[in-house]
């Protein structure tokens, strides 16, 4: 057993924290997160230059990582340094490109110069990928789509999109242009920063990505690992919460003692320290049994999703409520950290879905022993 | 025992009911459905129609323009207005100065203010919470320098609620520094107006603009402004946090939101069904509708029991502590209901005539801003830590 990172790993972890701590300061990113469409490019290329797209893809398919760890690492990362931009869709859609063998956009999309967001979720799918009916029809060798995504994350400032939609013969994945004809795109901010769009398709010319009917097990299998990510991330925003919350009871006195010095508080930091410890755990779990059977992988992925969704808003809450009328500010980091924090919980499926997928998962596994 | 509605509390019910279908603008309600903000006028409006009927400060003296009713009336008149999306009846002026001058002030302080708080002449704001001193209130430094005629008032008050609209505020000043901390505070009312201060916006994590710090600079006070004896505002203070402990609690608001909720959970569909027949959803509703039950009957039961408008100390901390976390609760719920539709934030969209389309179901909208703006519940009024430490002493003795 190992629990180290690895050589490769914690360099590309401290090159990317420098690169945030030094290049970005927080006050920078912060103001992008609620401008324009709540990100920035110059940002995002400059660690495309840095590596830490090309970490989230194997070497077979052009990418420098690609491990469920190397991807840890870098959304490990990015929750630190409370960075929006479109990390989690670029996985999503690599992964599936990367499983299609489409090295070239995928080649555009490490290098930095294509931004290719992902479009799943619809208005009542509520993350359950049979419920998608964007439909796919093929007209001689071209395909058009119509129907409509929501929440596609940064679906206006994205280059292309890739769409998962219902063909004849079943689920399927396209690539959109932007400026595709018959597409529309409303824009809106996020509460956590950043920004997503409801994006509409009418006769919308697409290019098929992989083979008709065949995407099921590649979007799964991509969730999964969004799910590790997404996991990573949030225990990152949780030590960050941790820290902060810390200091703040050393510091700040009440009653002429600091307020870390009541029991009251203490034990539930201490609470919040060991949710925190679980969260992380879970994390682990889920990178390790990514390359497990599919079972494995889904029960660890939706067993993780659950902890931090539980741990998320307790430490989310108990952070402000520690910090107390300061911990209610814009100005103050903190705040920030806890939305993003409870804002994860309501991508790719919240805590009550992946429990109930774990039970479901269970019965699963079940069966196949039996 | 009977906690049924009497034929006099059915008949007080219809009376509302008809006042509000009435008199209530939907420009208004409407407003409030949409979680959009009111603006200073559109409250003063609301304030002046509740006056004209005289319920806008039912629970004062009927001498002073009150309306004599009972508890039970009250709360009725509570759930009713928010079952209608009325907007609430700000807190400080009717329910938080009025209840301290109408104990502890002059018999002209009472003339000169209350019909003034009636009348929409005065908007008040809470001076009470500076940089320094949050839950340990005490502790408070802003200081007040008896000159002739006047107190000459220098320090900063922060976290003040809606100071921006305010033309009055009552303040919290040290006029001692010897002895107990507690015996050197005195009890100012502060014309806004007076050279000297100065009102800075707090911008909230969820983006509102309700706060504000307050900072005085030699700001001179007439003596005829303080309330009761100088050195005394401690024991005032605390005769008015009650009355904001209670007012908190929001039990009838609470019961007007969990019906949204429920209807939502019958409506909102989720992989196939409908939320409220989602086990682990339906299990969360079930135990917060269990929780806001008991608390309807524990609100009402310490308010008999009391016998007044405002909880005694350690019962409005109770009342304080459950009706906050069940508010939050239900905040809890409703953003889980939203899933992917919760993380949208449109801040235009909280403003009135915006028009625009919502991202996915209306309600979705101000979900997310109204959970983490409601944090606030658990650490205004005193936070709830101190409320459980004011129950740990008063109540259990340990
Ligand atoms: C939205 C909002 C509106 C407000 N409006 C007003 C207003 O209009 N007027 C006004 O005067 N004030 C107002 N307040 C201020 C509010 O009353 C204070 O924020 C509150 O009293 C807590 O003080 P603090 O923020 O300084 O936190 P602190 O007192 O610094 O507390 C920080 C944390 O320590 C905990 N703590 C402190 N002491 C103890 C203890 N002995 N044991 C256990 N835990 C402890 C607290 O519970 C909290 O979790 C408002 C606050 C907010 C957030």
């Amino acid at each position: 057993m190992d629990f180290s990172l690895g050589e490769d790993r914690q360099m590309l972890a401290d090159s990317l924290r420098r690169f945030l701590a030094d290049k970005v300061p927080f006050s920078v990113r912060k103001t992008a997160a609620f401008e324009g469409a709540g990100w920035s490019r110059d940002i995002w290329g400059q660690l495309a230059e840095l590596g830490a797209i090309g970490a989230l893809f194997d070497e077979g398919v052009g990418g420098f990582g690609g491990s469920p760890f190397d991807v840890a690492v870098v959304f490990g990362e990015i929750g630190r340094g409370l960075l929006t931009g479109p990390w989690l869709a670029a996985l999503q859609a690599g992964q599936v490109l990367g499983a299609a063998g489409r090295t070239d956009d995928l080649a555009a999309l490490i290098d930095g110069t294509a931004v290719i967001t992902y479009a799943e979720e619809e208005a009542d799918t509520w993350f359950d990928p049979a419920a998608i009916t964007t439909r796919a029809t093929a007209q001689g060798d071209r395909w058009v789509l119509d129907g409509a995504k929501t929440v596609v994350a940064y679906a206006g400032s994205a280059d292309r999109l890739l769409v998962v939609a219902r063909a004849d013969a079943g689920l399927s994945t396209f690539l959109v242009e932007r400026d595709a004809p018959g597409m529309t795109v409303r824009d809106y901010l996020l509460v956590d920063g950043g920004s997503a769009g409801d994006v509409t398709f009418a006769a919308t010319p697409a290019t098929l990505v992989g083979e008709p009917g065949h995407a099921g097990p590649v979007i799964e299998a991509a969730r999964a690992l969004g799910l590790v990510a997404l996991a990573w991330e949030a225990v990152a925003v949780m030590d960050a919460l941790r820290d902060q919350t810390l200091d703040y009871l050393r510091t700040r006195k009440q009653f002429g003692i600091p307020i870390g010095k009541f029991q009251a508080l203490q034990h539930r930091m201490a609470t919040m320290a060991l949710e925190i410890e679980q969260a992380r755990s879970a994390a682990i779990n889920a990178a390790d049994r990514y390359i497990g059977t599919r079972v494995e992988r889904e029960r660890a992925a939706s067993a993780a999703k659950a902890t931090i969704g539980k741990a998320g808003s307790l430490a989310a809450e108990e952070a402000i409520q520690m910090h107390g009328g300061i911990g209610m500010t814009w100005e103050l980091a903190m705040s920030h950290y806890a939305k993003r924090l409870v804002m994860i919980g309501h991508e790719l499926g919240d805590e009550d879905h992946h429990l109930a997928r774990y039970i479901e998962l269970g019965h699963e596994l079940e069966q196949a022993e039996a | 025992m009977d906690l049924t509605f009497t034929p006099e509390e059915e008949a007080f019910r219809d009376e509302v009911r008809t006042f509000l279908s009435q008199k209530l603008p939907a420009r208004l309600s409407d407003k409030i459905r949409k979680s959009q903000h009111l603006t200073k006028a559109e409250m003063e409006e609301w304030h002046a129609i509740l006056n004209a009927r005289g319920w806008l400060a039912n629970h004062w003296p009927v001498e002073w323009g009150g309306t004599g009713w009972s508890v039970m009336q009250r709360f009725i008149f509570e759930t009713e207005t928010a079952l209608v999306h009325a907007p609430r009846v700000l807190p400080f002026g009717v329910s938080m100065i009025g209840p301290v001058l109408l104990k502890y002030g002059s018999e002209a302080q009472k003339r000169r203010w209350l019909p003034r708080i009636l009348d929409g002449s005065d908007w008040w704001c809470q001076g009470y919470s500076e940089p320094g001193a949050g839950s340990d209130l005490a502790s408070l430094k802003t200081s007040a320098v008896r000159d002739g005629d006047h107190y000459v008032v220098n320090g900063q008050k922060t976290w003040t609620t809606l100071a921006q609209y305010a033309n009055m505020m009552f303040c919290l000043v040290r006029t001692s520094t010897e002895g107990k901390r507690q015996e050197g505070i005195s009890f100012l009312l502060i014309d806004m107006a007076t050279p000297g201060i100065e009102v800075r916006p707090i911008k909230l994590l969820s983006g509102d603009h309700e706060v504000n710090e307050v900072f005085f600079t030699d700001v001179r006070v007439p003596v005829e402004n303080l309330v009761g004896e100088e050195n005394k505002g401690w024991t005032y203070a605390k005769y008015l946090l009650t009355y904001e402990r209670t007012n908190i609690a929001g039990v009838g608001a609470s019961m007007a939101a969990f019906g949204e909720l429920k209807d939502i959970a019958r409506t909102q569909r989720r992989n196939g069904r409908p939320l409220s027949e989602d086990p682990q959803f339906a299990a969360r509703l079930a135990r917060l509708e269990i929780e806001l039950e008991n608390m309807k009957t524990t609100n009402l039961r310490v308010l008999v029991a009391a016998g007044a408008v405002a909880a005694p100390t350690a019962e409005s901390s109770m009342l304080k502590i459950r009706g906050t976390e069940i508010r939050q609760t239900i905040d809890d719920l409703m953003r889980r209901a939203a899933g992917t539709h919760a993380r949208p934030w449109i801040p235009e969209s909280f403003e009135g005539g915006w028009n625009g389309e919502p991202v996915g179901p209306e309600w979705a909208g101000p979900v997310s801003t109204h959970y983490f703006n409601d944090r606030k519940l658990s650490i205004f009024g005193g936070s709830n830590e101190v409320q459980r430490e004011i129950i740990t002493k008063a109540i259990l003795e340990l």
